[in-house]
Order: C-alpha cells, then structure tokens, then sequence
C-alpha cells in the first residue's frame, strides 16, 4: 500500500490510446520486448510461407530441382531474408519455449521472468550467430 | 441462466471463452519442437547434406506422416497467432473479417502445396 501511494506521487507520464509517436518513447522491460518479438517474428514466418515452401519443394522434387535450390539459396540476397528468417524462427522457437514454461509456473517470478527474457533474446541472437556463420560458410 | 451472461444460450464472454484456441496453440508448438529435434539429430548423424540423404529422410513413411503433422500444426498454430493480431490492431469488423477470411484461405493454400511437396517425394 505505501509502495503504490510513493509511486502516485511521481509524475509519470500517462499513456491512454497509444499513438505512433509514444510507441517509440516506451521503454518495454525485456519480458515486453521478448513478447512483441515473438509477435513480429511469427508474423514474418507466416509472411513468408510460400517462399519458404518453394524451397523445400525445389530441394525435394528432383535431383536438378535440388541444384536450382543450391543456386537460389547461394544468392547473397537470398541468404541475407534467410538469416533474418532463421533469426525469426529461433528467437520464436525460444521464446515459446519460454512460454510454455511459464504455464507450466516455472520461472514465474518477478526476477526469473526477467532474466528468462534476458536469456531468451540473447539465445536467439547467438543461435541465428552460429547458423548465419554456417550459412555464409564461415566453418 | 442468470441475466447477466449475455447469450441466451451460453456463456459467451469470460474466462473460458477461448480456452481451446490456447490449448491448441500449446500443442500444436509442441509438435513442431518435436518435428524441429528430429531434424536435428537428422543433421547431426549425417553431417553434410546431400540431395539422396535429404529426399531419402522424407520418403520414409514414418517421416512423411510427422512432416505432414508438423505442416498441418504450423498451419493451425499460425491461424490462432495471426487471429489474435487481427483482433488485437483491427477493430472494424468489415475489414477484421475480411483479414480473416482471406488467412483462412492464404493458410488452406499453404496446406495444399505442403502435401503436393510430400506426395512427390
């Protein structure tokens, strides 16, 4: 009760209706973050379906099919939207996991959700690291 | 049925409505975790990808049926996700509906073409 009448007292600023203008100015805690990412990333995933079903069709189909697949995902470009879909399936993939855990009431807490976050964003960064170094035929 | 509950019928608002959708979220995430291990351990055991190991792995009838059980979940899993977004930024039903409408559609495609790809291999 005395932590909620302290935090009346400062001015902190109002968000009702919330406009393009404000949206940039919010500061998300990482769980928010992690969150609105999980929502931008599926929605790319879902975006992309049927480029994505191209190419498992072209890897599947034939034996000359599967080297029109090496040819377009050699392209540099093509490997630029993959490593940005690969990043979008892994930060989900994590960030689900996440979830599904928090239903289950593991790392409910203030703090462990937090850090879980923390986690989650950084995994799936280092994931998309270690397979764009693969893509780009680093190792 | 007490007046306060809207439907004449049913409860149509509160906690339960839309409990189905959150469970087949969970399950269906759950398949393609499933689906994603075996390719996995797929690529670990056969290291570099070749186009016989590849087409081989998905001419296994065992395989066909989890891929075909993966596509059908991602496909339901992305209608609920893509769903709420609707619902959540799009508030006129007209265009709502019409959003919908036009998932459902974009997402029975990508369905169609995920089992014309397994049917030939």
């Amino acid at each position: 009760m005395a932590d909620a009448q302290q935090n009346a007292k400062i001015d902190r600023p109002i968000y009702r209706n919330i406009g393009l203008a404000q949206l940039i100015k919010y500061r998300l805690p990482w769980a928010g973050k992690v969150s609105i990412l999980h929502r931008i990333s599926g929605a790319a995933l879902f975006l992309m379906l049927p480029f994505l079903l191209y190419l498992l069709d072209q890897s599947l189909a034939s034996e000359m099919s599967y080297q029109k697949f090496q040819a377009i995902t050699g392209h540099v470009l093509v490997k630029i939207i993959s490593l940005g879909l690969i990043w979008a399936f892994l930060h989900h993939f994590c960030a689900g996991i996440r979830y599904l855990l928090l239903d289950l009431e593991i790392g409910v807490e203030k703090a462990d959700a937090n850090r879980s976050a923390i986690f989650v964003f950084c995994l799936g960064l280092a994931l998309t690291a270690l397979v764009g170094l693969k893509l780009f035929g680093l190792y | 049925m007490p007046i306060n509950q809207i439907g004449p019928k049913r409860l149509v608002v509160g906690a339960h409505y839309g409990l189905k959708e959150w469970i087949i979220q969970r399950v269906t995430a759950v398949v393609m975790v499933v689906f994603t291990i075996v390719l996995l351990i797929d690529y670990c055991i056969t290291g570099s990808a070749t186009y016989e190991g590849w087409s081989a792995l998905f001419s296994n009838q065992l395989m066909k049926l989890l891929t075909l059980l993966f596509f059908f979940s991602l496909f339901y899993h992305a209608w609920i996700g893509i769903r709420d977004i609707w619902m959540d930024y799009i508030k006129p039903v007209s265009i709502r509906l019409t959003l919908q409408a036009l998932t459902v559609l974009y997402l029975v495609a990508c369905a169609a073409y995920a089992v014309e790809i397994l049917w030939k291999v």
